[in-house]
């Protein structure tokens, strides 16, 4: 027997790596408590999308905007030291979040697509070493979002280079059966997702990055799916560039992070031109400021910088094993009550084994949009969708899916509440 | 959240059992329409006789793929403007388009748009309009096409496939 909603409790205590009082930290996130129409609790499971916020996060947003609130590195006064001081703490954060070897090797971006973007096009305009020309290749895979396909397919075709990429298994796994023809001495860059954001699927990153490094080719890693929900280490992956977005990591929007590797990041040319990336600027020509902040031009996301640092620390507090052990345990439930679905097919590993929170699957006979609607009206917040995913649907003959994704916060009870949703679905639509 | 005024019978009926579908010959124009941010897509072809004002929609086809409110808006336009002049089919579109966009506060008059007052309590649903007007893009694209080639001067004759 499935416990009901109000019995979640019970069961997540029977749960193996559940996390422990996970009714004190859902106290700690203010929208898990939202009623939605005609008076269901909210449901959220879209995390992959977005995290939810806790209060840690808004309430030191909100101090630095009450209290502290100046422009960063050029403001001399009291409140533009404070600022300064609150951003670059973050940075110490951040570098310490993913084990960076050095706080300078931490950038910060609008977001992770701006933070592959700014890879791809300064590798574009690199010269020497770096450079990029005809005959040269750039391998990712057929599981990436879009935001780590499409840049690749811009320097690709801006340098007549050669773009390939890993396939897929049928059980949502990268096919590495032909990783020798694939990672040549032609190889400049491998760039590929940690975790994906619609299969699920954790990648062997570390094992990838040596075979890339054999040939000498730069490694970039998308991290936007796992810095959430594992233990992220720069050194033991042992990457040349990672990517991740505040936004899943329960901090704010508008800031990301591009982690490089200090020789690499030396080497590259600026991305933006503007304030604060120059060390003189004449009329004729500039220098340029040293790393990080010859990568930051213009006034950076400052309180959304102090958002998360907060967020890391929220994170730390509670500890990133902890919380990959709390995903497993609920991913595997979900797939277990996903499986007793009639119809369903869920797209990517049926076992929570090296898999992440982000569950896609389809339905027979019933839209993804259709369920995303009637799940809705129940409170139940999923994605539907080609997840900025498309080529990873068309492998699996699907022009969309519905995704459900779990976070930290994410009961036992709510994956039941998205089972016995799914059923009243189908009820819905007539589909047995 | 009142799913059953966006989900209609007549909605349903024509998710399950479309009416018109498939691509079929002759046709003058072909279009292929998406819906970028939820991956629907339309592939539609327009047969149209005559010219200017006296025109006549003799047949509207397609293959689409998407959800139930897109699939059931496309059967539903089909069946509206197979046989009307493309201004009268022009005015029903304009009819459907501002019952789509007026938030569930437009009384949709059932004498022009038949089976499209079903689609009165999508109106109330902003992020599935988009879903019951691709289709109509679509067609009105495909039509305009063939117009524009007709005053162009371009031979637009059918497209008979061998």
């Amino acid at each position: 027997m499935r416990p009901s909603r109000d019995h979640g409790e019970t069961k997540g205590e029977l749960m193996d790596g559940l996390l422990p009082e996970l009714e004190v930290i859902r106290a700690d996130f203010p929208i898990l408590t939202r009623q939605l129409a005609d008076g269901f609790p909210l449901v959220y499971l879209d995390s992959a999308n977005t995290s939810q916020k806790p209060q840690v996060v808004i309430d030191a947003m909100v101090d630095h905007l009450e209290r502290h609130n100046a422009n960063v590195a050029r403001a001399m006064h009291q409140l533009g030291a404070e600022s300064s001081a609150a951003f670059e703490e973050a940075r110490d954060k951040v570098a310490a979040f993913i084990n960076a070897p050095s706080r300078d090797e931490v950038i910060f971006t609008k977001n992770a697509s701006e933070a592959l973007n700014l890879v791809a096009n300064t590798l574009a305009w690199a010269r020497g070493p770096l450079e990029i020309g005809a005959g040269d290749e750039v391998v990712i895979t057929e599981m990436e979002h879009h935001s780590n396909i499409v840049p690749w397919q811009l320097l690709t075709e801006r340098k007549g280079a050669t773009l390939r990429w890993f396939g897929l298994t049928d059980d949502g796994r990268l096919d590495l059966s032909n990783i020798d023809e694939l990672i040549t001495e032609r190889t400049k860059v491998v760039s590929l997702t940690w975790v994906s954001n619609m299969l699920g699927t954790v990648n062997p990153v570390a094992e990838i990055a040596r075979r890339a490094h054999e040939v000498g080719a730069v490694v970039v890693v998308d991290a936007s799916q796992a810095a959430p929900q594992m233990p992220v280490d720069v050194v033991a992956a042992d990457v040349d560039f990672l990517a991740f977005t505040a936004h899943k990591v329960t901090g704010p929007t508008g800031i990301g992070v591009l982690w490089g590797r200090r020789e690499l990041l030396e080497q590259l040319p600026p991305f933006l031109g503007g304030g604060e990336m120059i060390a003189t600027v004449k009329m004729e020509r500039s220098t340029y400021a040293g790393i990080p902040h010859k990568f930051e031009a213009g006034t950076p996301p400052i309180v959304e910088a102090v958002g998360l640092g907060a967020a890391i620390d929220y994170l730390s507090a509670i500890g990133m094993d902890n919380v990959k052990a709390h995903e497993e345990a609920v991913t595997g439930y979900a797939l277990e009550g996903l499986s007793t679905i009639k119809g369903l097919t869920v797209l990517g590993p049926q076992t929570a084994q090296n898999r992440g929170g982000a569950i896609a699957f389809e339905i027979d006979g019933i839209h993804p949009h259709d369920v995303s609607q009637v799940l809705d009206s129940r409170g139940i917040a999923v994605r539907a969708g080609h997840h900025c995913a498309k080529p990873a649907h068309k492998r699996y003959g699907v022009q969309s899916s519905t995704r459900a994704s779990s976070y930290l916060y994410t009961t036992p009870a709510e994956i039941d509440a998205l089972i016995e949703g799914l059923e009243y679905t189908k009820k819905y639509f007539r589909v047995d | 959240m009142d799913l059953d005024a966006l989900y209609q019978e007549i909605i349903l009926d024509h998710y399950k059992n479309p009416h018109h579908k498939g691509l079929r010959d002759p046709y003058e124009a072909e279009v292929h329409h998406v819906n970028p941010t939820c991956g629907d897509e339309v592939t539609m072809r327009v047969h149209l006789s005559g010219e200017g004002d006296v025109a006549v929609v003799e047949d509207v086809s397609y293959d689409a793929e998407g959800c139930s409110i897109s699939q059931a808006a496309t059967s539903v336009m089909a069946d509206l403007v197979i046989g009307k002049t493309v201004p009268e089919a022009l005015a029903i579109h304009e009819e459907f388009l501002a019952l789509m966009q007026g938030r569930g506060a437009v009384e949709p008059d059932e004498e022009v748009l038949e089976d499209g007052i079903a689609f009165a309590g999508v109106a109330k649903f902003p992020a599935r309009v988009k879903c019951a007007l691709l289709s109509w893009m679509a067609w009105k694209d495909a039509t305009s096409q063939v117009l524009g080639a007709r005053t162009n001067g371009v031979a637009a004759e059918s497209k008979e496939q061998s």
